[in-house]
């Protein structure tokens, strides 16, 4: 079932994310202020919602200043990676009957694989930036992804085993029964905390950790390079929620509203989870996050596999 | 606790005394008597040593933490008390928990030989006080492993705190900064590890060296910690301080006795008025100022009230530090409230210079109640919120249970005070073991923790301040009628109706208020639990309108020299947890 208008949905897919992950920006401002007891930015057009146009401007009209320490042509590449592997992650998600870009059979493995070369970003900018804080970000990112790739994939096994297919678009549809968060719950739990380490977001902030490594992997980043990480955090963001959504609640499905209303509504109540969980939680410390990656999270989606992979051969 | 009685300090005196002169032969100890009643002796440079490793070690119920080591330039003197011809004097203070009791150690160095053994053996808390000395007198110690300025820049020329130092800027001459002079301050700044007693490695491994700050988010100001990291395990940590040193002993030297009280205010910029009442309560000593009962319960109310303050400030950017966003802009928020108090009560905020000689400066304003009893319904519901947020918060606890632990006799050995020593298991607070300014009359306990790590430093500061609310609690209800300012010719300036009766007391205010009191010579030493630990001014007198030397013994500064201890084998962001849980502020540290 591949879209019949391949382009309009391409553009179409292409300019909502970036604009949605933009007006992101806005709504974590907001909402965290909301959660502190501050008011977050309001002066720019009304609720403050030109800020992040003011912003994008000021981003922009930046110098384009590349230290003369760095390695110059990882040190430009490495933005370009996040942004162009988070986007191509959209390509295969379905967001409505039709909304598709590609619809490959093999979808899921194919945002896996994405997510996995996303992290490259991050430890080229860390390595090529020449600052030891920037390196310590890098190395983090790197041990993080080892530790949290495995368990993801792993922990969405179950739902590939219920649904039969690696097919984003047949996942969803094999949901029109019982979202798979039900069946799958562990499963469901281990993907949340896995896509909050994904997307580097707290509690699992440790490449950034502002307070330890100033900046983490992005310290010498400025101007639109910077905007480019800063951009693709929030596009992770919306991606991972829209997974979460995709794989099991259902994705467009739901009542009397249109298919894609549904979808927008469920990506939203994660987006603003991940911001909860911003505004409440602490940041785990590095070995502390890879022995919960390999030592309670692998076992737990390995059992979880098991588990399903024998229920399902048992009934079928 | 206590087996000596504190009112039996003359007969302790010679007691230690006789004990001193058995081990070091007679004739050597020259006792002296001082206004603040510590026992004071003399002792040749050639014994110091001998001396303070009795009485840390041997004596009964040994005095176990060098509470303060400083010196004095006595070249000035137009009246100098000792028997012994001094050019400089070491003056080392100790303490003892068992017998709840300081002891004064002088040392007399001439001009010509102003060189001294080193305490290090004895205490590692000595390391950075000698060095500290070294910088400000330029005297030595034989012995010392790395003595080096630590407070100034490694070219300055000169010793600040000698008497021949300028003081000001402008007694200095224009600056110039001429490329010669540039390169070669460019080059005292490289970084040679071997300088900072690091290793840069060795058996095909070469360590990391990370420089964290003076400009860096984690280190709450200019703070600068060099780390030898391999990967991210912390191998050794250096600070380095001084940035925030802005010669506020040398101040105490040129301004007047009350004109000096506002650079109080900015030693420990969280504590406000608390850093007043050390300072006051030594010159109200020397003056013999009797403080009337009412100013004394103002002066513990509003100490507590910014105990309150100084640890909200630490809660939330402890939290922070460990990547806990929100809890500083709540605690930023009842901080706000608090200030709205100390606002109404003194007409500033962080830093009210409220204070005075023999009293604070003016009476309470009308209905100055109703904001502190709403304040004290207020905290409490919002303190049991932060604790369901960060100290039960399960990250939390596994950031900073086990991190960063000492015990209590590391503790006393490194001069930690405060919280930091209760954390410990240590009941131990200046307000209840020596009370001062009326404490004895209050009903709050002591918190205290087990393990000494930084999630106990972090609960004994949390339990504090519903311990600050009970005392401002019993201070509202029962704030004593009477004047606010004490009669006392010295009380600076003086009350205003009583200076037009006559011509006596209008000269007395003209002077007091002109010139300054004029303090009588001696010197005092008193201490009080600041926000964070045991702050202490010691103060000499020469009998004139300024202090002939004031010393500034601050929490900070003992509790920061113990960081690479605290950090080594742990990782970056437990030098965070334990950079939090210290709760330092650098204008502490550095003065």
């Amino acid at each position: 079932m591949t879209s019949p208008y391949p382009f309009a949905s391409i553009f179409g897919i292409l300019i909502v994310a970036l604009s949605l992950s933009a007006a992101l920006i806005w709504v974590e401002r907001r909402l965290l202020a909301l959660w502190q007891d501050r008011y977050g930015p309001n002066r720019a057009g009304p609720f403050g919602l030109l800020q992040v146009l003011a912003d994008m401007i000021k981003i922009f009209a930046k110098e384009d200043w590349i230290p003369p320490f760095a390695d110059k042509a990882v040190f430009v590449i490495a933005p370009a990676i996040i942004m162009v592997t988070v986007l191509l992650s959209f390509a295969v998600l379905p967001i409505a009957p039709g909304i598709i870009v590609a619809d490959l059979n093999i979808g899921l493995l194919f945002f896996l694989g994405m997510s996995s070369l996303g992290v490259y970003s991050i430890v080229l900018a860390g390595w090529s930036s020449g600052n030891k804080y920037s390196l310590l970000g890098g190395l983090r990112a790197a041990a993080q992804m080892m530790s949290y790739e495995v368990f993801m994939g792993m922990s969405l096994m179950g739902v590939v085993l219920l649904a039969g297919s690696f097919n984003l678009t047949t996942i969803v549809e094999a949901q029109s029964k019982l979202w798979f968060v039900i069946p799958q719950f562990l499963g469901f739990i281990l993907f949340l905390i896995a896509g909050v380490a994904e997307a580097r977001r707290l509690p699992f902030d440790l490449p950034e950790a502002e307070a330890e490594l100033v900046a983490g992997f992005h310290s010498e980043y400025s101007g639109m390079k910077f905007g480019m990480f800063f951009v693709g955090e929030y596009l992770g963001i919306t991606l991972i929620s829209a997974m979460i959504a995709v794989l099991f609640f259902g994705g467009w499905m739901g009542p009397w509203l249109p298919p894609i209303v549904w979808f927008f509504i469920k990506v939203f109540a994660f987006l603003c989870f991940f911001i909860l969980l911003r505004a409440s939680l602490p940041r785990l410390r590095f070995d502390q996050l890879m022995s919960l990656g390999w030592k309670v999270m692998f076992p737990l989606a390995l059992a979880n596999l098991v588990v399903t992979g024998a229920i399902v051969t048992v009934f079928k | 606790m206590t087996d000596v009685p504190v009112n039996a300090e003359a007969t302790t005196a010679a007691k230690i005394a006789d004990g001193l002169e058995k081990r070091l032969g007679a004739g050597e100890i020259k006792v002296q008597s001082t206004a603040d009643g510590i026992p004071t002796f003399w002792l040749p440079r050639g014994s110091a040593h001998r001396a303070l490793a009795y009485l840390k070690e041997d004596v009964d119920h040994p005095y176990r933490m060098l509470y303060d080591l400083t010196a004095i330039d006595e070249r000035m003197r137009t009246h100098p008390e000792g028997p012994p011809a001094s050019d400089f004097t070491l003056v080392y203070h100790l303490l003892s928990f068992e017998r709840n009791q300081y002891l004064r150690i002088k040392v007399p160095l001439s001009v010509d030989q102003p060189e001294a053994d080193t305490a290090t053996d004895l205490w590692p808390a000595a390391n950075w006080y000698e060095r500290e000395v070294w910088d400000m007198f330029g005297l030595r110690f034989r012995g010392h492993p790395h003595l080096e300025r630590l407070l100034m820049p490694k070219t300055w020329v000169g010793h600040p705190l000698r008497k021949d130092h300028p003081a000001r800027a402008t007694e200095m001459g224009p600056f110039h900064l001429p490329d010669e002079k540039e390169a070669a301050e460019q080059e005292a700044m490289r970084f040679r590890p071997e300088d900072w007693g690091m290793h840069r490695g060795g058996d095909g491994e070469d360590f990391v060296f990370l420089n964290v700050g003076p400009q860096h988010p984690g280190t709450h100001g200019v703070l600068r910690v060099v780390l030898q990291l391999d990967g991210e395990e912390i191998m050794d940590a250096v600070p380095d301080i001084g940035f925030h040193h802005r010669g506020a002993e040398k101040m105490g030297e040129r301004q007047s006795w009350h004109t000096y009280i506002p650079y109080t205010d900015r030693i420990d910029y969280l504590g406000g008025v608390m850093n007043n009442m050390a300072y006051l309560m030594a010159v109200e000593e020397l003056a013999g100022i009797v403080v009337p009962p009412r100013a004394q319960v103002i002066r513990v109310m509003l100490c507590e009230l910014f105990r309150i303050i100084s640890h909200l400030v630490w809660y939330g950017t402890f939290a922070q530090d460990l990547g806990q966003l929100s809890p500083v802009f709540y605690t930023f928020n009842d901080r706000e409230r608090a200030f709205g108090i100390i606002e109404g009560i003194c007409g500033a905020r962080m830093h009210p210079n409220w204070f005075r000689i023999g009293g604070v400066a003016q009476d309470l304003p009308k209905g100055w109640d109703v904001p502190i009893r709403d304040f004290i319904k207020y905290l409490p519901p919002r303190l049991a919120e932060y604790d369901t947020q960060v100290m039960r918060n399960r990250i939390f606890k596994s950031r900073t249970q086990g991190v960063g632990a000492f015990t209590t006799e590391e503790a006393i050995e490194w001069g930690v005070t405060g919280p930091g020593l209760r954390a410990c298991g240590f009941e131990w607070d200046f307000r209840k073991k020596q009370p001062y300014s009326g404490y004895e009359n209050f009903e709050f306990d002591i918190p205290v923790g087990s393990h000494g790590d930084c999630y106990d430093r972090g609960a004994v500061r949390v339990e504090e301040m519903r311990q600050s609310l009970r005392i401002i609690q019993q201070c509202v209800d029962n704030m004593p009628e009477g004047t606010y300012k004490s009669l006392q010719p010295l009380a600076c300036p003086p009350l205003k109706d009583r200076t037009m009766h006559d011509i006596e007391t209008l000269i007395t205010h003209f002077l007091g208020v002109g010139w300054g009191p004029v303090i009588p010579p001696g010197e005092s030493l008193r201490a009080i639990e600041a926000t964070k630990g045991n702050n202490g001014y010691y103060l000499v007198s020469d009998g004139s309108t300024t202090s002939y030397r004031t010393r500034i013994r601050t929490p900070s500064f003992a509790h920061m020299q113990m960081l690479p201890r605290l950090v080594r084998g742990h990782m970056i962001p437990d030098l965070l947890a334990v950079l939090g849980a210290m709760d330092f502020v650098l204008a502490d540290v550095d003065r």
